[in-house]
């Protein structure tokens, strides 16, 4: 069975909310939409206090070619333009609507049946991606990347084949494969989508085998579908990151910076992206809600969750059973690539794919101890770095010697840290010596 | 033996050649390096901490050197670990004359305590200042303060801050202190400032770098500059305070000491540094004893004051 060739690790999967079907959260009774909910130029904002907003209207226009539009998901009056507190722990701009009612924008379609591409024959690929950068749609596995961008690839490059990634490496995340359980056809039609605006036959869902269930009926409903096909792999992480599903897949390494995946002629779209292209392409409707996994071990009720964004982390966690007495720390994400939230007021946003409250002794850090020159980092980095040194030279501030090193190769999935057996701080380092190197390699290029 | 013996002929005339080329070359190629370079190397404290802005000690006497040819003087040119008494050095092997420059200390302008800010939640990552930065806003709800860390102390070569344990601020020793500005560039947060160190050490400060809107402010840090603008009003004589981004500032240079700010202050943010305790308020209206205070000898005197007036 196909995996990536170098390094990864095998934590516990956790998969607790694997069984329970996807149900709808309830609406929120204030919902805060932050500005800052992609990677790239932030929205800017469009509404004014004292505003009626509905279920769809635009309430922060693209900052940029690299920006994402953000539209309200519930209806109500606007009450504050400000900064607010988010997940990413810092006070950004944000637009807090109260809610009242629920009404949707015209145009939307709200019925559950499927539309094929055929059913659309006048879509061309210039349309369908005018349509995803006009709903606001980026990369929901939690990278945020804007979509449009990703399919309009720079001169010079041509995609060959689309790869959607259905991995879901990360352990407790169950999201995605309830999804594709759920709406199988749903996010066929959106690969399809996705085909046709870059304009390739070849399409790839590629499944670790983890989830047979969700592998046999896309598999089977795929047949109906000419040029897409399922890819089993074999279960490890990082899977999910984009330089190892292409290599997992297609067979291809995608060379160092500033080279990017679209190089080995691979674009990958996650299964959460497709569906919302799916929605808005040929329902009409923009970003407003995502699958998210609420769980964690203490959780009496783990669930899948489909939530509207700007819904508060403390709502959710309080449908899926409220928050057990002995929580060390709730985690925005999953378990490896998350990120420990300040505060449950905050909103979930585009990227939320999971929700996960740690009990204190599963929470808790343990100790650094010196570095016993194991190499089990070097062994375990899927970019085949060497952890142990990049977060010795960052920790010096010696940023040269992190740049020859390839500091800006690293995908920051933790598999280092989580492998160190003296628990060492490794990616904390790294993590700021590759955002340091990526400033002087950016203020070098802008002279 | 011959063999040993032609061996040692041919070694040895090898060797003179060699040495004779050598010191030739060397005569030739010779780098003159100004002497006084090395004078002037040899007054500095050498602790190369690179305060000055130059790479290390020699670095800034060749730049004194340079300026002293090309430019005739010593301006903008300053050891802040020596200071006045070492430039003065410099200047007279350089047969210049340095202008008077006012001593300097690193002050940490975050008040925010272990009681005056609340921790919500707790950090277990790198103990590391610029780690915890990029990880969101710390374990208090400011987003301006400090982390305690000790990013600052691990930049200082004389041991002049450290992190006091029972507020987890960072604290600068003044006596061990040269300003050189190391702590100021590793903060992330641009708490330390490089500020004067006042007439006898004293200095008015506003020990709060939150620029958040002042409900914020307020509502996260007992001690934090709200931007409220009363200490610009009741500095309007010298026009000393500015508030920008809702944060008060105090140029120093402008600063006559009179403590109203402080007064004014309703969070009490701004510090007065190593001035005695304020009189009694009864004494208030004895307002010419008031004016005299800047001016007595020594901290000492100001208790002695009341007694006077009984």
């Amino acid at each position: 069975m196909k995996t990536f060739h170098i390094g990864g690790v095998h934590p516990e999967e956790n998969k607790l909310s694997a069984g329970s079907p996807i149900r709808e959260a309830k609406l929120p009774r204030q919902a805060v939409f932050s500005m800052f909910q992609h990677i790239g130029a932030p929205a800017n904002p469009v509404v004014k206090r004292g505003d009626q907003v509905k279920v769809g209207t635009l309430l922060g226009e693209a900052g940029g070619f690299v920006s994402a539009p953000i539209y309200s998901s519930v209806s109500g009056k606007v009450s504050k333009v400000d900064v607010a507190l988010d997940a990413s722990g810092l006070r950004r701009m944000a637009v807090t609507v109260d809610v009242e009612g629920d009404e949707w924008e015209e145009g939307i379609d709200r019925t559950d049946t499927l539309v094929r591409l055929a059913d659309r024959p006048e879509l061309d690929g210039k349309t369908i991606v005018e349509k995803i950068k006009q709903a606001g749609i980026v990369g929901m596995g939690g990278a945020t990347f804007p979509t449009h961008v990703k399919l309009c690839p720079p001169p010079g490059k041509k995609a060959e084949c689309v790869i959607v990634n259905a991995v879901e490496c990360e352990p407790y995340l169950t999201a995605d494969h309830r999804l594709m359980l759920e709406k199988p056809e749903e996010i066929l039609v959106g690969l399809q989508l996705v085909m046709k605006a870059v304009g390739v036959e070849k399409g790839y869902i590629g499944i670790e085998n983890n989830k047979p269930d969700a592998i046999a009926l896309m598999a089977e409903k795929a047949n109906q579908y000419p040029g897409i096909e399922v890819v089993p792999l074999k279960v490890k992480y990082p899977q999910g990151g984009e330089k190892q599903l292409i290599d997992a897949v297609i067979g291809r390494q995608v060379p160092a910076p500033p080279a990017l995946p679209i190089d080995t002629g691979a674009i990958v779209q996650n299964v959460g992206t497709c569906f919302a292209i799916y929605e808005a392409v040929m329902k009409n409707k923009p970003l407003i809600e995502r699958i998210i996994t609420v769980t964690g071990k203490s959780l009496s009720l783990p669930s899948n969750l489909k939530a509207r964004l700007g819904t508060p982390f403390q709502q959710l966690i309080d449908e899926c059973g409220g928050l057990p007495e002995d929580t060390g720390k709730v985690i925005g994400g999953g378990p490896m690539m998350g990120k420990a939230l300040m505060s449950l007021d905050v909103p979930m946003t585009k990227g939320s794919s999971g929700l996960l409250v740690m009990k204190k002794d599963e929470a808790r850090r343990s100790e650094p101890q010196p570095c016993i020159r194991c190499a089990k980092c070097v062994g375990a980095c899927p970019m085949g770095l060497e952890p142990y040194l990049l977060a010795k030279v960052s920790e010096q501030f010696d940023w040269d010697a992190a740049e020859q090193n390839d500091i800006t190769s690293c995908i920051e999935c933790g598999s280092c840290q989580f492998t160190c057996p003296s628990h060492r701080t490794l990616l904390d380092h790294i993590r700021l010596g590759k955002s340091t190197v990526m400033g002087i390699i950016r203020s070098r290029s802008a002279k | 033996m011959n063999s040993i013996l032609m061996a040692v002929i041919a070694l040895g005339v090898i060797g003179l050649l060699a040495a004779l080329l050598l010191y030739f070359a060397s005569r030739k190629f010779a780098v003159h390096e100004d002497e006084r370079i090395g004078q002037v190397s040899a007054v500095l404290p050498q602790a190369n901490c690179g305060g000055c802005g130059f790479p290390g000690c020699a670095g800034f006497a060749g730049a004194c050197v340079k300026a002293t040819d090309e430019k005739g003087s010593l301006e903008g040119l300053l050891c802040p670990v020596g200071g006045q008494p070492v430039m003065e050095q410099v200047a007279g092997i350089l047969g210049m004359t340095v202008e008077a420059t006012a001593p300097k200390v690193a002050v940490v302008r975050c008040n925010g305590s272990c009681e005056n800010r609340p921790r919500l939640v707790e950090y277990d990552g790198a103990t590391s200042c610029k780690v915890q930065a990029m990880v969101g806003m710390g374990e208090t709800g400011c987003s301006y303060g400090c982390f305690g860390c000790g990013d600052c102390v691990r930049q200082c070569q004389f041991g002049a801050i450290r992190i006091n344990p029972e507020t987890k601020l960072a604290e600068v020793d003044e006596e061990k202190c040269t300003a050189c500005g190391a702590c100021a560039k590793a903060c992330p947060r641009g708490i330390i400032e490089i500020r004067l160190k006042g007439p006898k050490n004293r200095r008015m400060v506003v020990l709060c770098n939150n620029k958040d809107k002042g409900a914020i402010a307020n509502k996260w840090c007992k001690a934090s500059c709200i931007g409220c603008g009363k200490c610009v009003k009741a500095c309007e004589k010298f026009e000393a305070i500015t508030v920008t981004k809702n944060l008060a500032y105090i140029d120093a240079e402008k600063c006559k000491l009179c403590r109203k700010c402080e007064e004014a202050c309703p969070k009490g943010a701004i510090h007065a540094i190593n001035m005695p305790p304020r009189k009694p308020k009864a004494d208030a209206p004895a307002a010419p004893k008031a004016e005299n205070t800047p001016t007595t000898p020594n901290t000492q005197s100001s208790p002695i004051t009341p007694k006077e007036q009984q």
